[in-house]
């Protein structure tokens, strides 16, 4: 089967075809799109860290001033948790609104390549600083300075319990009876570099963790902080190599950053994960080694990595191996129907939060990934019988929305999202539905609107 | 000529035994049922089931080790029972629950979530993880050998994807949480539309086997919803369910955090009791997790990965009031590289002799496809 390189280029390397924008058209066009991503600002403005750290003091002043159970500490906390949750929808519009597609599938591949989770209000109103802040500066620029900005970000030094770690032999540790918590140790060997394949051991998770004894977050609302007096005397060893000394600083554990960020484990554990996730579930090993070689190469310097798996040609071959995660299939109607600025804006004035309760419905709500790990990538993990029984909901309930707010044709819809991956049998399927809504409907049900 | 005493008497202590040939059920699946819930984020047994017994317990966990009287519940005269978990006091009390201490998969040393729990659900016997070639579950291939098994004699219960149940022989599943509701034209156009698709289709054949006439609801998943649906389904066509719940990876504060899951567990076990109705009698509960956490807590109130850990039996078809397993102590030699429990048995011999009991697998089934390596040694002794 055929698929142009447009096609191929705006659904699997980016968010869908929008009505009002111009599609890249090869891997060059790729590129220049996720570098002017890189430099511009967000679509809609977003609340400061400054402004979220207010608002959380006064929710916790309110609270013991007034109690738990007062009017007040409940109107507020209320209102934080529904401003919290419309933040959360205004990341879902950047991705759908931005012109520059490959660059926000980046950053939400690293986005959930360095997973995090906020399971109440508080931690969902700081959740989206943790891309924004961490994630997307770093996006075209090297993995290295990624990791760092990770590792010094509260929301994740929060998530991974990295907060809670002392040194045992350490001034604070010995004085409050604390010892090492291995959690963000652990995680960053597994997850983040190296890979559970990799040969490291238990006693380099356990140095490492030494090795960020002192990372914490300052008390309050929140900021990265070095606690020296928290820090485990003496160097550590991990991998082999000494790192840090007397005075415990943070740039020890930062040069460990460095060094696995160019370790050959976690070039091909990198090298995998980004033709897993854009290309086949199963990719083929000639591409997973080129895009290694780009890395040991380069130092892991990012845009050189994305080159390297634009111009193998599997990247382009056998369309719609890769499912859309449901946030993806989202994202995609959003651009189908061409939204703009004045839709997200609209959905954010009358505070309604579709697309989070329609997350939830399709099990993948916000923030919410199952572990550090991330969502799953296979195929099967999302179409189970129950999984395409949400999509079809989703698929049902959407079209009913789209019928209802407009005059467009469900046929030109589906030429519009699709684009030549459009099939006969879906083409046909949409014109045959008894009612218009259900026109929409086939089209988003279709399996290659959920496929890449 | 068969002498008909001896026969019945051939047959009943074949059924009250755990070593059950394939003969005695190959003709039906009858009435024994089994349910397997994974555990994910790896258990702390030891702070679940307390070695108050041992000396060692107390220096190594000053802040989490209660004692009886004081925020436990003594069990046998060495264990006892946290307080966060005695919902499940009733189900002991009648017998109905019993406990493996000191075991684990054979999966050793990375102490990673993920591929623990892949190696739990796959049931292979390679202590790096390594998955079967099949990469299926092992309760699927355990599926594959029970004589007249059909797709709706299996399910897999809740929105997570379960490994435990994947692989070549049918199994059903269902969330709480989606129904589907489809008029009959909308089944056809869909049908033609994920013709040639099989992934697609496959999966919407299971979803028209779960939709429902009403509204679509939005159930929570909850141990109680997630066993009431197990339970339904098991009274009907259906003899093995599996579910998982989350929750366990208390790194911190555990004191505070055990609360919720373990309320979960309590609920999820009371429920199946309650909703199987009598059908309990005949019902074998598993509660397995990746790995226990280490005999230390850790500097954060909590407990960090470790190995050996608890295995929970309930169900009224177990001999329960009682703690099984080989304890190995918890001394400064004792312990597994100097941090966790050392196993001193495989969870997977005693879920294999659980299969033995309700369905009847042969020991070679058990030991080479069901799981590779096991050694199931002498019975347990587990089944009532």
């Amino acid at each position: 089967m055929g698929i142009s390189q447009t096609t191929v280029a705006a659904i699997r390397f980016g968010y869908g075809f929008h009505p009002a924008q111009e599609p890249a058209k090869n891997a060059d066009q790729l590129l220049r799109q996720a570098s002017a991503g890189a430099r511009a600002d967000l679509v809609l403005p977003v609340l400061g860290l400054a402004d979220r750290r207010a608002r959380l003091e006064d929710l916790i002043r309110t609270r013991r001033s007034r109690g738990r159970d007062s009017k007040a500490f409940r109107e507020k906390r209320v209102a934080m948790r529904r401003d919290a949750v419309m933040e959360v929808e205004a990341r879902v519009y950047q991705r759908a609104l931005s012109p520059h597609g490959f660059f926000e599938r980046l950053a939400a591949f690293w986005a959930d390549h360095f997973a995090i989770s906020a399971n109440n209000a508080g931690r969902l109103f700081v959740a989206p600083t943790f891309e924004i802040d961490a994630i997307r500066p770093h996006v075209m620029g090297r993995f290295a300075d990624m990791l760092s900005a990770v590792v010094q970000h509260p929301v994740m030094l929060t998530y991974l319990d990295q907060v809670d770690s002392y040194g045992p032999s350490s001034p604070a540790g010995k004085r409050r009876g604390r010892g090492l918590n291995e959690n963000l140790a652990r995680e960053i060997l597994e997850l983040h570099t190296m890979g559970v394949g990799a040969p490291y051991t238990q006693n380099d998770v356990r140095e490492l963790a030494e090795l960020l004894t002192g990372f914490g977050v300052q008390k309050g609302f929140q900021n990265f902080r070095y606690f020296p007096q928290r820090a485990e005397p003496g160097a550590e060893t991990v991998l082999g190599k000494r790192y840090g000394g007397n005075p415990g600083r943070a740039e020890h554990a930062l040069a460990f950053m460095e060094d696995v960020s160019r370790h050959k484990a976690t070039a091909r554990h990198l090298a995998r994960k980004l033709a897993v996730h854009f290309v086949a579930d199963d990719p083929d090993a000639d591409l997973v080694g080129q895009i290694e070689g780009a890395w040991r190469r380069s130092g892991g310097h990012l845009p050189t990595v994305y080159s390297a798996m634009l111009q193998h040609p599997s990247s382009w071959r056998d369309f719609g191996g890769k499912i859309k995660r449901p946030v993806d299939l989202i994202i995609s109607t959003l651009r189908a129907l061409g939204a703009n600025r004045q839709m997200a804006e609209t959905a954010r004035a009358r505070k309604r939060a579709s697309t989070f309760q329609a997350l939830r419905h399709l099990n993948q709500p916000m923030f919410q990934p199952p572990g550090p790990d991330g969502w799953p990538e296979e195929a099967e993990a999302w179409i189970t019988p129950q999984g395409l029984a949400a999509r079809l909901n989703y698929a049902s309930k959407s079209g009913q929305l789209i019928a209802k707010n407009g005059k467009l044709d469900p046929r030109q819809f589906a030429e519009t999202a699709l684009g030549d991956a459009l099939r006969g049998e879906t083409a046909f399927a949409v014109s045959a539905a008894p009612d218009r809504w259900e026109g929409f409907a086939f089209a988003l049900a279709s399996p290659e609107f959920n496929r890449r | 000529m068969l002498d008909r005493r001896l026969f019945l008497g051939v047959a009943c202590s074949a059924a009250s035994s755990p070593l059950i040939t394939p003969v005695v059920f190959a003709d039906a699946p009858g009435d024994r049922r089994l349910v397997v819930i994974i555990l994910r984020g790896g258990l702390d047994g030891l702070g679940m089931v307390q070695p108050y017994g041992d000396r060692a317990f107390y220096s190594l966990r000053p802040g989490l080790a209660k004692r009886p009287g004081d925020g436990l519940t003594d069990l046998d005269g060495r264990f006892g029972l946290e307080a966060s978990f005695d919902g499940l006091l009733p189900l002991w009390r009648s017998g109905e629950l019993g406990f493996v201490h000191a075991v684990s998969t054979p999966y050793r040393d990375k102490r990673s979530h993920f591929d623990g729990q892949d190696l739990l659900e796959n049931g292979n016997g390679a202590s790096d993880g390594q998955l079967t070639r099949g990469r299926d579950g092992w309760l699927n291939r355990a599926l594959a050998q029970i004589p007249g098994a059909r797709a709706d004699y299996a399910m897999a219960v809740g929105q997570s994807h379960m490994l435990l149940l994947h692989g070549d022989a049918p199994s059903g599943s269902w969330s709480p949480t989606n129904v589907m509701t489809l008029q009959n034209d909308e089944r056809r156009l869909l049908s033609l539309l994920y013709a040639g698709d099989p992934l697609f289709e496959s999966a919407l054949q299971g979803a028209n086997m779960l939709a429902g006439d009403g509204e679509a609801s939005s159930r929570r998943e909850t141990g109680a919803t997630l066993a009431g649906y197990a339970a339904e389904r098991l009274n009907g066509p259906a003899r093995i369910a599996a579910f998982s719940l989350g929750g366990w990876d208390t790194h911190r504060r555990q004191q505070n955090a055990i609360r919720q899951p373990a309320r979960q567990l309590a609920d999820a076990l009371t429920s199946l009791k309650k909703d199987l109705g009598r059908n309990w009698d005949n019902t074998v509960v598993l509660a397995m997790t990746e790995f226990g956490r280490t005999a230390r807590e850790n500097g954060s109130g909590g407990t960090d990965h470790g190995t050996g850990g608890v295995m929970i039996l309930s169900g009224g078809a177990v001999r329960g009031g009682r703690i099984y397993g080989q304890w190995p102590g918890l001394g400064e030699r004792d312990l597994y590289q100097n941090r966790d429990l050392v196993p001193t048995d495989d969870v997977r011999r005693w879920a294999a002799w659980a299969l033995s009991a309700q369905f009847g697998l042969s020991r070679r089934a058990l030991e080479r496809d069901i799981f590779p390596g096991v050694d199931l040694g002498g019975p347990p002794g587990f089944m009532a």
